[in-house]
């Protein structure tokens, strides 16, 4: 099953980094003398309701999910990590106050609040005339929007990376190898970075990997509502949306993007499990 | 209990005012609002009096209490893109639709979940088993905008059995399709937690001493082993009614349910802060009273259980 899993995976990766090049058209390239075309030799999964190939724009889609995925899971694991472990290793007031926000922010659902902060950033972003983050106004300008959807997951998402980094370190910060290293005189960054770290490694990725297929629905979700990636940038989620309106008489302009988001998240929860059965074989089932 | 239950109202009014505290400040930094059109920008004038109406021209803690006062007074302002309306209007007229459809979609994940989570333990290793355990896989990696797309595609679309969208009550059949499409990662989340707790009670002792008098298996199952596997399941229920609640902004969507969720899409579209405040907070209501509401049937099912 990971196996077939990572298989499928590849596959997408390679289509998202590739899709500039292999696309067999633009993902915005019109043809309205050509619309709502079933699948030819010239269009293999047909066209829209503007003539536009289903194919290229589901390639022009992977690429959107997979850049989302990645880059937000790189994002909560470079804020959760440090977070989490510094948390569990002092404990103390900072460690009460993390978990007191991580139990807030648990109660409200979780893309509520990704909702919200993507609307403050959609707004906000474009408001960035000069300073040092101009380039994040850029950024979310010519990705159509899809920084600021990294950037709400994230925010949200670290705290669940911070939680798991400290649970993980308090269960570790009393063994005799940590102690041998303090004994040694090694200072607490050190024990941190190089003893606690690779030991807290395999579950922090586990989780990691299970995490990127929310983030992936969230994306597609919020694009299908017409909050994230803004046309004509193609996100699987933009795709059903715009094929609900044609449901009736097209369906397969819905299943198609519909049939890629559900492979794409079921090939990462095989391959998480499959992670998670060979890296971390005490975690929970 | 009693001791028990006001001491849980009162913990909950820091996480409130915390939800209240995050939702306002966003929601108050987001720039602009529904006037700002680009295209047809209005007159100065007409901003500075809406500006002036909505009182946003007072310092930020003027407002965030005089909302507050307003919000405790069970007044949560009027909306800024439906003018002649008070947002606590609009809340009563679309949320009462969304809990309507949000209950029937729980008590479909129930009576698909815990049936299937049973099965799943008592036919450990068995193909019973691994279908159980697929359909929970297809819970977690099928969103439910896509389930909710399928279904229409399928039901109303090919077969003609349902119609595609809209809404008559708990009663009428169009409350199928949104129901199940909602409550069916629930269902998955429900099977898979209850498997693990079932085949965790079926090791233990006084189950073997159940079987060893003579009864027989589903007796065991449902009388003994069920019950005490179902009192960790409720912790998840915070997860479920989150589910219920997220879910609820796409099927709606999907199947033209005139429900909050939807109202709560509109609202995002249209930058109708006001609107998102208060829904950001009335969502947050509901999940600290489920929560409160679990915690209490714990006494119920677990008689250990005792509140001082």
């Amino acid at each position: 099953m990971a196996v077939g899993g990572a298989a499928l995976l590849a596959v997408v990766g390679l289509t998202a980094i590739s899709a500039p090049v292999s696309a067999p058209f633009r993902y915005d390239r019109q043809d309205l003398f050509a619309t709502y075309h079933a699948p030819t030799h010239a269009h293999w999964a047909g066209t829209d309701a503007l003539g536009r190939d289903v194919l290229s724009r589901l390639m022009y889609g992977a690429r959107v999910s997979m850049s989302v995925g990645v880059a937000t899971a790189a994002l909560v694991l470079a804020m959760g990590v440090p977070v989490g472990l510094t948390a569990g290793y002092f404990g103390g007031t900072f460690d009460l106050l993390l978990m007191r926000v991580v139990d807030i922010v648990f109660a409200i659902p979780f893309l509520l609040l990704v909702v919200l902060l993507q609307t403050f950033f959609t707004a906000y972003l474009p408001t960035i005339r000069h300073g040092p983050l101009v380039w994040l106004r850029v950024l979310n300008h010519d990705t159509g929007g899809v920084t600021a959807i990294v950037m709400a997951l994230a925010l949200v998402g670290w705290l669940d990376v911070a939680r798991v980094a400290r649970g993980q370190v308090l269960s570790l910060r009393h063994r005799e190898f940590v102690l041998a290293a303090k004994s040694l005189g090694a200072v607490d960054r050190h024990v941190m970075g190089i003893h606690l770290l690779p030991n807290i490694a395999a579950p922090i990725i586990v989780m990691a990997t299970l995490l990127i297929p929310g983030f992936i629905i969230a994306e597609a979700g919020l694009s299908f509502l017409g909050l994230g990636v803004q046309p004509p940038v193609p996100s699987w989620g933009t795709m059903i949306a715009e094929g609900i309106d044609s449901i009736e008489s097209y369906p397969r302009l819905v299943i198609a993007p519909g049939l890629a988001l559900a492979a794409t998240l079921l090939s990462l929860n095989f391959v998480g499990d499959g992670l998670r059965d060979a890296l971390d074989p005490a975690g929970e089932r | 209990m009693g001791a028990y239950l006001v001491r849980r109202l009162l913990l909950a009014l820091p996480t409130m005012a915390i939800v209240y505290t995050m939702a306002f400040l966003l929601v108050h930094a987001t720039p602009g609002g529904p006037w700002d059109n680009a295209e047809k920008p209005l007159a100065p004038q007409v901003i500075e009096n809406i500006r002036l109406k909505f009182h946003l021209n007072e310092p930020l803690w003027s407002q965030y209490l005089l909302y507050l006062r307003d919000a405790l007074h069970g007044s949560l302002g009027p909306s800024y893109v439906n003018t002649s309306r008070d947002v606590s209007e609009i809340i009563g007229d679309f949320f009462p639709v969304s809990l309507q459809l949000g209950t029937v979609a729980m008590l479909f994940a129930i009576a698909l979940g815990i049936p299937l989570g049973t099965l799943a333990a008592v036919y450990r290793n068995t193909p019973v088993d691994y279908a159980a355990m697929g359909m929970v896989v297809m819970g977690i990696s099928l969103p439910n905008y896509v389930l909710a797309t399928i279904l229409v595609t399928v039901l109303a679309v090919l077969l003609h059995w349902l119609p595609t969208g809209g809404w008559g009550g708990v009663m009428d059949i169009r409350v199928i399709i949104p129901a199940v499409a909602i409550g069916f990662r629930p269902a998955t989340t429900l099977a898979r937690f209850l498997r693990a707790s079932l085949l965790d009670v079926l090791g233990q002792d006084y189950i073997r001493t159940a079987r060893a008098k003579g009864l027989s298996g589903r007796g065991v199952v449902i009388r003994h082993a069920l019950r005490n596997a179902l009192v960790p399941i409720a912790t998840v229920s915070g997860i479920l009614v989150a589910d219920v609640i997220t879910g609820s902004f796409f099927v709606e969507t999907i199947t033209r349910v005139p429900g909050i969720g939807r109202y709560f899409v509109t609202a995002t579209t249209g930058r109708d802060y006001p609107v998102l405040l208060a829904l950001a907070l009335l969502f947050g209501v509901v999940i600290v009273t489920m929560n409160i509401l679990v915690d209490l049937t714990y006494a119920v099912l677990d008689p250990q259980v005792r509140y001082g």
